[in-house]
């Protein structure tokens, strides 16, 4: 091999633009998830007051009905509400309250996690039980239990999607630091003299981020999933908030005359959880500087 | 194999009596446990007469105590609420929940299993279709699911029945919704897994010694891959053993799910103790299994 | 023209990738005949692989294709041949045996079934395959070949797994055995065994061999002709002893002149104060004994190699020196210190001194930083070293000193090839201008002509810089060249030790000997005469070059 292999790598954001581009279903997907982000982001500001205007005449109006304009083409609920409007409003909690549980619980698994798995066995074993034990207690009925007692608002739910999650990232990161702190490369800096502190966080993290970060993404997925499940219970988010898997709920009892009423949203939810699982799938191998080539069509030629 | 056994055994029963621990301060601790037992409209009365009657004046080890005396001798209390012993209402309720979570893996896992397999040897049109599935799977809410098969199936086609469990028809929606993540999740493990069996170098031998392309995939590749794939079924497993809340109370199926969130609703405590505890050691006896599974596939678990 | 057993002819085989199309192997031509043993000789990447995978059919097409050329045998094309067809001819006709047995063996069925399967796949019958299942386990000089059937491949060493997957190729009675790299990972005596076994089992069944290798040792001691490749491009073809001796292309003399031990061994160095002194040291694990009662002196300057087969302890006593790992007992004094029991800060202190370079540097360098950072992290922890503005031009320096270029320093480990990242790995301990440097292996995970240049970088470090090494390797003609003091190790204990010229020249003890006769010489004609000289130790008492009791069965 000769010195023509070692080539120029373009800037990291053009890197990341042409493995997208490189994978068209990722890129929907992300495309999707900017929309709904857009959406949470501005949605309530700007049709805010069209989402909560009741509207007695436009009850259960059917979809794909554009005399009444462009809000309306998803039909509209029990109280006459445009659907579209409710849908893009909702999406500020549905996302404020997966997102929150999301980081929340991938903050505190992780430093638990490094923690179990660079410290004694003791300090390990100890952790490792607290998260087996939030493991085998049903997730659903914690926070039935928690919000009963706390009452069910946005800081209260997602404290409980947190706690429920922070296993997944904790024995994710444990795994993770017993196997890559016996690799040579932080044998190497031991070598060096490298103080805990620097291995852990120089050495040990960056090698696991972009499997949580990728676990992460998929785990967004699985906290909409929790959360309109017990918004749908009737324990999660109350009216006048409203999320998407609350607008399920609301519809459901209109299933057979207004079916529009469940559909639309539960459709919003699959899309977004289906887009979050492509993009993981897409993390996996573009955050792997090994596996990353398969995803750059064109660039180096010797590698 | 014993020792391994024995040691995962162990690990599962410190977490099991971490879990009983868990459920008694989270029923003491949380303020007057009369205000979480009794009705809101108890009298001052029935509240002194209920504290005395439960011993709930002593001091928190005694009532600790207590508890975990009741707890060897599987004596949760009566049920407030049918006057029934709290652990008959339990079993009974178990019952249905285990056969509905029996049936469902084992189609999930031969399903899945066969699927993802021949997904990963196939590859091209078959593997990717299986994999979009499996995909939608995955991201699909399952009350919503629910509640859209409903309209089809029950409301406008009027095949199946709504809710019950009387006849096989009734069984068919339930199994048929909770069928769908957990057959999207192991699919794409079990395609993972035997992506990497397939190319490994054993796979590579047995070409080279001339075997067959079925016991290939079914003989050498399988068992290899099997390891992970038991993780993933005994968590969904256990999803489904802790009562698919949602689901069963979309479809009035009694089992041990709806059984929990009436009971909370209804502050029937006595019973969310005893259901807790029983899904709790049947996940305890589930992971046992498990490992038994482990063992019996890698010989190099055994020694 | 005559017709040979196997003929490969103008063979051309490409692989579609994301970075283009790969040329593996171009109009590459070869034939092997009955009872004859073709070796195929090349480095990492020469495509010798691929073409033993093409006759195997084990090429997964896509992302391969075979773009041209026949394969012959038999009097018949086997690129013309269905799967089916050429299925049967697997494993009963043509078999093939892997480098690094134990991931080519299935780890969750026991042994005895997956030879037996190579029987029961061509239609013999389940009890006659056990039956022949047992002979063979025999033959190929398992222990207790009985209960050998039911155990697992992770139960067995090294040597006993090849000598199972042997068992498992021959239980056909193939026509051709086809062995890719079948001694690579093994001890130099396990690897001496294994050929002989081949040997032997060749003139019983007068097989046809193909051995696929990138050591020009195991060329001599086994092949009677030899076909070298060099970017899947066949450059010579010839008897070994004639390609040795007369090697008519450029590639190949480069080979053969990269080939170690055959430079002037070193001069002792006069005595002066060491600056390492070991007494004594002492490790086990659990019940193993890893390091029992290690002494030596290490002068200034002066390299020091370890040399050992596996579970020698070699490894163990870097981790100790470096205090990776903590020892039971015994002292190392480094310039007067114990550094086995220095408190925190003089050990921090003396991590400038000591440095380490690893076996294989895709592993010892962290994937996510890049060589500037690699590189300058010693002064980040190390800070009184050398102030932050002066470190960009001290990488550059380095990296020149190491024969890489400045502009490397932004670039990822895995931009660079096998033997580049080695001279990362060697920049990254020059930065804390170490006095010591233990290389674990350092050199064996490369290719031998890439071996010889990082060689030669560390003896000039060395005569320029005076850093003294500890150079741990299991290949002797490596150490000859590099070494100024040997110390053979064996199951924890020194065995001898001595100057370069008294170890190589006048071995004293039978280990060593034992241990240098097993070595391949990749002249023929120095292979021949060592082979004798082998033989002629086998027949000693003492048995050492065999743990494994002889098999003596013949073949019914």
């Amino acid at each position: 091999m000769t010195d023509t292999t070692v080539m120029d790598e373009p800037g990291a954001l053009r890197r990341y633009a042409r493995m997208l581009w490189a994978d068209k279903f990722a890129l929907c997907a992300a495309i999707f998830l900017l929309v709904v982000l857009l959406m949470a982001l501005f949605g309530p500001a700007l049709i805010g007051d069209l989402a909560t205007k009741q509207n007695l005449r436009g009850r259960n109006a059917p979809p794909f009905d554009l005399s009444r304009g462009w809000v309306w083409v998803m039909g509209a609920d029990a109280l006459g509400r445009p659907l579209l409007a409710r849908i893009i409003v909702a999406a500020q909690n549905t996302v404020l309250i997966a997102a929150g549980a999301v980081l929340g619980s991938a903050i505190i698994g992780t430093t638990l996690g490094l923690v179990a798995g660079y410290a004694g066995r003791r300090t390990g074993e100890v952790i490792m039980r607290l998260a087996d034990i939030i493991m085998s207690f049903p997730s659903l009925l914690l926070a039935v239990v928690v919000l009963y007692i706390l009452g069910p608002s946005v800081a209260n739910l997602v404290i409980v999607l947190a706690i429920t999650r922070i296993p997944v990232y904790l024995r994710t990161t444990r795994a993770e630091v017993l196997e890559i702190r016996e690799r040579m490369f932080v044998q190497a800096a031991q070598v060096m003299g490298a103080p805990s502190r620097r291995i852990l966080f120089r050495h040990i993290l960056p090698v696991v981020v972009p499997t949580l970060v990728t676990i992460a993404t998929l785990d967004f997925a699985f906290v909409m999933l929790a959360e309109s499940s017990l918004s749908f219970l009737g324990i999660g988010i109350q009216p006048p908030e409203i999320t998407w898997g609350l607008m399920i709920a609301q519809g459901k009892q209109y299933l057979a005359n207004a079916w529009w009423l469940s559909f639309w949203p539960g459709l919003a939810i699959i899309l977004t959880t289906l887009s979050l699982n492509l993009l993981s799938n897409w993390l996996r191998i573009a955050l792997d500087p090994v596996q990353r080539w398969r995803l750059e069509m064109r660039g180096r030629k010797n590698d | 194999m014993l020792t391994f056994l024995r040691k995962r055994a162990v690990g599962s029963l410190i977490s099991l009596i971490g879990l009983v621990v868990l459920v008694f301060f989270l029923s003491r601790l949380t303020g007057d446990p009369t205000a979480l037992f009794l009705p809101v409209d108890a009298t001052v009365e029935m509240r002194e007469q209920f504290r005395a009657l439960h011993g709930l004046n002593d001091p928190l080890l005694v009532q600790f105590g207590h508890y975990v005396r009741d707890l060897l001798h599987l004596d949760f209390g009566d049920s407030l609420r049918k006057a029934r012993p709290a652990i008959e209402v339990v079993t009974e309720a178990f019952a249905w929940t285990l056969q509905l979570a029996l049936i469902t893996m084992s189609i999930v896992t031969i399903l899945a299993i066969i699927i993802g397999a021949l997904a990963a040897w196939r590859g091209g049109l078959f593997d990717r279709v299986a994999s979009i599935l499996s995909l939608i799977g995955a991201s699909a809410p399952d009350f919503w699911v629910a509640i859209v098969g409903i309209v089809i199936f029950s409301v406008s086609l009027g095949w199946l029945p709504t809710s019950g469990t009387g006849t096989v028809w009734h069984w068919i929606l339930p199994v048929a919704v909770l069928f769908i993540r957990p057959f999207g999740l192991i699919v794409q493990v079990v395609r993972g897994a035997m992506m990497t069996a397939l190319s490994s170098a054993y796979v590579k031998t047995a070409r080279a010694k001339g075997v067959r392309a079925r016991p290939i995939i079914f003989v050498h590749a399988l068992r290899n891959a099997m390891l992970p794939v038991i993780t993933v079924i005994g968590d969904q497993a256990a999803a489904l053993l802790n009562g698919a809340v949602v689901i069963e109370t979309i479809f009035g199926f009694p089992g041990v799910g709806k059984l929990m969130i009436d009971s909370i609703l209804q502050r029937d405590f006595n019973v969310v103790m005893a259901a807790i505890m029983v899904t709790a050691l049947a996940i305890f006896l589930m992971n046992v299994l498990i490992d038994i599974a482990y063992a019996l596939l890698d010989p190099r678990i055994r020694h | 023209m005559t017709e040979h057993l196997l003929q490969v002819e103008g063979l051309s085989v490409e692989f579609h990738t994301a970075a283009g199309t790969v040329k593996a192997v171009q109009n590459v031509s070869f034939h092997l005949d009955r009872g004859e043993t073709l070796a195929i000789l090349g480095e990492s990447g020469s495509g010798k692989s691929v073409s033993a995978s093409a006759i195997m059919n084990l090429i997964d097409m896509p992302p391969g294709r075979i773009t041209s050329g026949r394969i012959r045998f038999d009097g018949q094309d086997l690129l013309a041949l269905s799967d089916e067809q050429r299925r049967r001819i697997n494993g009963r006709r043509i078999a093939m045996i892997f480098q690094d047995p134990l991931s080519h063996l299935n780890p969750v069925y026991p042994v005895g079934w997956q030879i037996a399967e190579a029987m029961t796949t061509h239609g013999t019958a389940g009890s006659d395959a056990r039956a022949e299942t047992l002979r063979l386990l025999t033959r190929v000089g398992i222990p207790e070949p009985q209960a050998a059937l039911r155990k697992y491949p992770h139960q067995f060493s090294g040597g006993q797994r090849q000598r199972l997957m042997i068992a498992m190729a021959l239980a056909m009675k193939p026509d051709v055995l086809i062995a890719d790299e079948p001694t690579t990972a093994l001890d130099v005596t396990v690897q001496a065994e294994v050929l002989s076994l081949l040997e032997e089992l060749q003139a019983e069944t007068g097989m046809g061999v193909l051995i696929i290798t990138h050591d020009l040792g195991v060329v001599a001691e086994i092949a009677d002709r030899v076909v070298v490749m060099n970017a899947g491009e066949v450059v010579e073809t010839g008897t070994a002893a004639q390609v040795y001796a007369n090697p008519a292309h450029p590639y190949t003399k480069k080979l053969i002149g990269a080939a170690p031990g055959k430079g002037v061994m070193h001069d002792p160095l006069p005595p002066v104060q060491p600056v390492l002194s070991v007494r004594d040291l002492r490790k086990s694990y659990g019940g193993f004994t890893a390091l029992d009662g290690i002494s030596f002196d290490l002068m200034p300057g002066e390299t020091m190699a370890v040399v050992g087969e596996s579970g020698s302890g070699k490894s163990t006593l870097a981790r100790i020196l470096l205090r990776l790992d903590q020892a039971d007992g015994g002292q190392a004094l480094w310039q007067g210190r114990d550094l086995l029991t220095m408190p925190p800060r003089e050990l921090f202190a003396l991590r400038r001194d000591l440095q380490m370079v690893f076996q294989d540097p895709t592993q010892s360098l962290n994937p996510r930083m890049t060589v500037f950072q690699l590189v300058s992290e010693a002064w980040v922890i190390h800070p009184d070293i050398l102030p932050r503005p002066r470190w960009k031009a001290r990488v550059a320096e380095l990296l020149a000193q190491v024969g890489l270029k400045p502009e490397h320093a932004a670039r990822y480990p895995h931009q660079f090839s096998g033997g580049q990242r080695q001279r990362i790995a060697i920049a990254r301990a020059l930065a804390l201008e170490p006095k010591l440097i233990v290389c674990d292996e350092a050199v064996s995970a490369l290719d031998v002509s890439v071996q010889a240049q990082v060689i030669d970088l560390l003896d000039r470090l060395r005569r320029e810089m005076g850093i003294a090494f500890i150079f741990i390797a299991h290949d002797l003609p490596v150490v000859r060249d590099f070494a100024d003091h040997v110390m053979v190790m064996q199951k924890g204990r020194v065995v001898e030790q001595g100057s370069v010229r008294q170890i190589f020249d006048a071995a004293r003890q039978p280990y060593t000997q034992a241990l240098l006769a097993a070595g391949l010489d990749p002249d023929p004609a120095v292979q021949a005469a060592r082979r004798q000289a082998r033989l002629a130790l086998v027949l000693q008492p003492i048995g050492i070059l065999r743990r494994n009791d002889p098999p003596s069965l013949r073949s019914p």
